[in-house]
């Protein structure tokens, strides 16, 4: 066998059980759930009769679009407050923590509650929220309230702070991983030009960290987008998110095809917003080497 | 007066390292000067405190004339070339530039003027819209020297800016540094461990070891008078050879390297009879002859070395010494001594530096 034909069916086999798991269970998976977006409710079954009911229904019926706003708002919301409490962290770790292995420590006291059950989690700021939970009975004991708020939890503000303590170290670690990578000497580059540390946060640290951002805003963004635990657990009554309305349309509502299309936008949603923000990194990517 | 004077200046790393230790030096207005040593020996750290990214423990940095020593880098009127020339990778060629100004202020037509001109000086105009990944190490280097001397700074400091670079583009820098130098006037100190850049481009060269600076003079003053065996070594090349001192006579001093008499110059010292001492002598400067007051030496090994050729040899009393014999024209015909091979030495006295012996640990 030439040595040319050799390769080329030594990378195929390389190449084939990757090539074959994603096919398995991701193209197809998804291939039968946009065939469905096009079948026909009928009585108790679906037939593939080809059409766009369920798009014009998801186009027409405000309360799809409510929920896809409400759930973009809520995602904002999450990857916003995410932001503004892990960059100074991650600043400060990077920057102003001076032992390295406390660095470290502190890092994994941030990873860590990824490896703890996200359902744990989620529960903790039930039992943190609650009407007889910690919050609760801490100011009903100082005096504060007179008798439990239900203000905490069953709504928009619980949902985003629990989502935003589940999904914060997807956006410290990015940020983490920039500001690690920026050169000290073009720090100590910019205060020797004559410009003070807040400007040179501004000009220098702030811009070079612009691709963890973007990372960590993907990441929360799109993890949220998609949650539908958090706002069964904390959520309430103005709480529902896309994921919801999905799961019950394939349960209770008994409506495959709807279910499928609303799968299919949300799915064309991130779609977008991953190839935005790779837009965006990739016409910022610095060679800092 | 001096532009820059450092007093008495000590710093200490975590883990007690004396990085610094006890260093005081003045420099003259538009002065050369290299701080000159191996790794790790605190060159660096004392260009950092004068930078102001590190802070000395004790002492004192006067710039012009005034205390600096508590300023922060972006109040002091020095400028720095990094090692890794630290180009914001996200500005281009002239916003690095011109970086300093812009946030200072300056007006957009002056910056774009006194970016031009900056650029200009070290012949990169052409790469103002670059971007640094754009540009070789060589080019690379030239930005960092324009942004560094764009806002002309009392004192230009460098951090082993040449040590990037490959060999050829590295000398061709050093002519170029020092042009630059010549055209600026401005005061400039470079951090190096390569002996030959710093005998190149220095008015003056302070040798550091150990934190301290063991001697400060101009280039001949180092190569030809080193104070230590360390200077004599890390300036150039030099043998050191254990000796015993034999006696004096008139102004040469006669020691004893194993069984074998040699005169030296004694240099202002005083050595008893008797004491152990160490000969420093120059490759270079010793001359092959087979006379019989000659030092008997045995090659071990000749190496070339494309204008010299060097002969490793193993001297009566079983010390190393090297030999360096220039390849001129009229000694190609002679043929050079091969290994195994006997031979003579013989050194001027002048040529010969006599240290007393390090004291055993």
């Amino acid at each position: 066998m030439r040595l040319a034909t050799r390769r080329r069916l030594g990378a195929l086999a390389v190449l084939a059980p990757p090539l074959g798991w994603a096919l398995l269970f991701m193209i197809v998976p998804y291939a039968i759930m946009f065939a469905y977006s096009f079948y026909r409710k009928q009585a108790f079954a679906f037939v593939p009769d080809l059409n766009l009911d369920s798009y014009v229904a998801l186009l027409l019926d405000p309360q799809y679009s409510q929920v896809l706003l409400r759930t973009l708002k809520i995602a904002l919301l999450v990857s916003i407050s995410a932001l503004v409490l892990a960059y100074p962290l991650a600043y400060f770790l990077v920057f102003k923590v001076k032992s390295a292995r406390l660095r470290l420590f502190l890092y994994m006291a941030v990873i860590v509650p990824l490896w703890v059950s996200y359902l744990l989690r989620a529960y903790t700021w039930k039992t943190i929220l609650g009407n007889e939970g910690v919050l609760n009975s801490f100011l009903v004991w100082t005096g504060i309230l007179s008798e439990p708020s239900s203000l905490f939890i069953y709504n928009q503000f619980s949902m985003v702070l629990t989502l935003t303590y589940i999904f914060i170290p997807f956006m410290v670690m990015p940020i983490y991983t920039a500001l690690e990578k920026i050169p000290r000497s073009l720090i100590e580059a910019s205060g020797d030009l004559g410009v003070p540390p807040a400007l040179t946060f501004l000009r220098v640290t702030l811009p070079l960290s612009v691709p963890g951002i973007l990372a960590g805003a993907t990441f929360t963004f799109c993890l949220t987008f998609g949650d539908f635990v958090a706002p069964f657990l904390v959520g309430g009554p103005d709480g529902t998110l896309v994921a919801n309305t999905i799961q019950s349309q394939f349960g209770i509502a008994f409506n495959w095809p709807l279910g499928a299309a609303l799968s299919i936008v949300m799915l064309a949603i991130v779609i977008f917003i991953l190839s935005v923000s790779d837009r965006f990194e990739r016409a910022g990517r610095l060679d800092l080497a | 007066m001096s532009i820059l004077e450092v007093e008495r200046l000590t710093k200490a790393f975590p883990g007690g390292v004396t990085a610094v230790d006890d260093v005081s030096f003045g420099l003259a207005e538009g002065e050369f000067v290299t701080l000159l040593g191996p790794s790790g020996c605190g060159k660096t750290t004392m260009l950092r405190m004068i930078a102001g990214f590190e802070s000395p423990d004790t002492g004192r940095i006067l710039l012009g004339g005034r205390d600096v020593t508590d300023d922060p880098p972006y109040k002091r009127q020095v400028n720095t070339v990094f090692q890794d020339y630290a180009l914001f990778p996200h500005m281009s060629v002239g916003e690095n530039v011109g970086y300093g100004l812009r946030i200072a202020g300056a007006k957009r037509d002056e910056i774009a003027r006194r970016v031009r001109e900056a650029l200009a000086t070290v012949d990169l105009l052409g790469k103002i819209d670059a971007k640094p990944s754009q540009l070789s190490g060589g080019q690379r280097q030239r930005v960092a020297l324009a942004r560094a001397i764009i806002r002309r700074p009392k004192v230009l400091l460098l951090d082993e800016p040449l040590s990037a670079l490959d060999v050829k583009l590295r000398e061709a820098m050093q002519v170029e540094l020092r042009h630059l130098h010549q055209k600026l006037g401005i005061t400039f100190i470079l951090v190096t461990h390569d002996q030959k850049e710093a005998l190149v481009l220095s008015d003056r060269i302070m040798v550091v070891e150990r934190g301290r600076i063991v001697q400060s003079g101009t280039p001949s003053e180092l190569y030809e008078n080193p104070a230590s065996p360390y200077v004599a070594d890390f300036i150039g090349t030099a043998n050191l050879v254990p000796a015993r001192v034999l006696g004096a006579e008139g102004d040469l001093l006669v020691a004893a390297i194993g069984e074998e008499r040699i005169q030296a110059r004694r240099g202002g010292r005083d050595f008893a009879p008797g004491a152990e001492v160490l000969l420093a002598i120059r490759p270079e400067k010793v001359l092959l002859e087979d006379r019989p007051d000659a030092l008997s030496a045995t090659v071990t090994e000749t190496m070339f070395q494309g204008n010299s050729l060097r002969l490793k040899l193993e001297l009566g009393g079983g010390a190393p010494f090297a030999v360096d014999l220039p390849l001129q024209a009229t000694l190609q015909q002679t043929r050079p001594p091969e290994s195994g091979a006997r031979i003579g030495l013989r050194v001027d006295p002048a040529n010969i530096i006599v240290f007393p012996a390090e004291p055993r640990p």
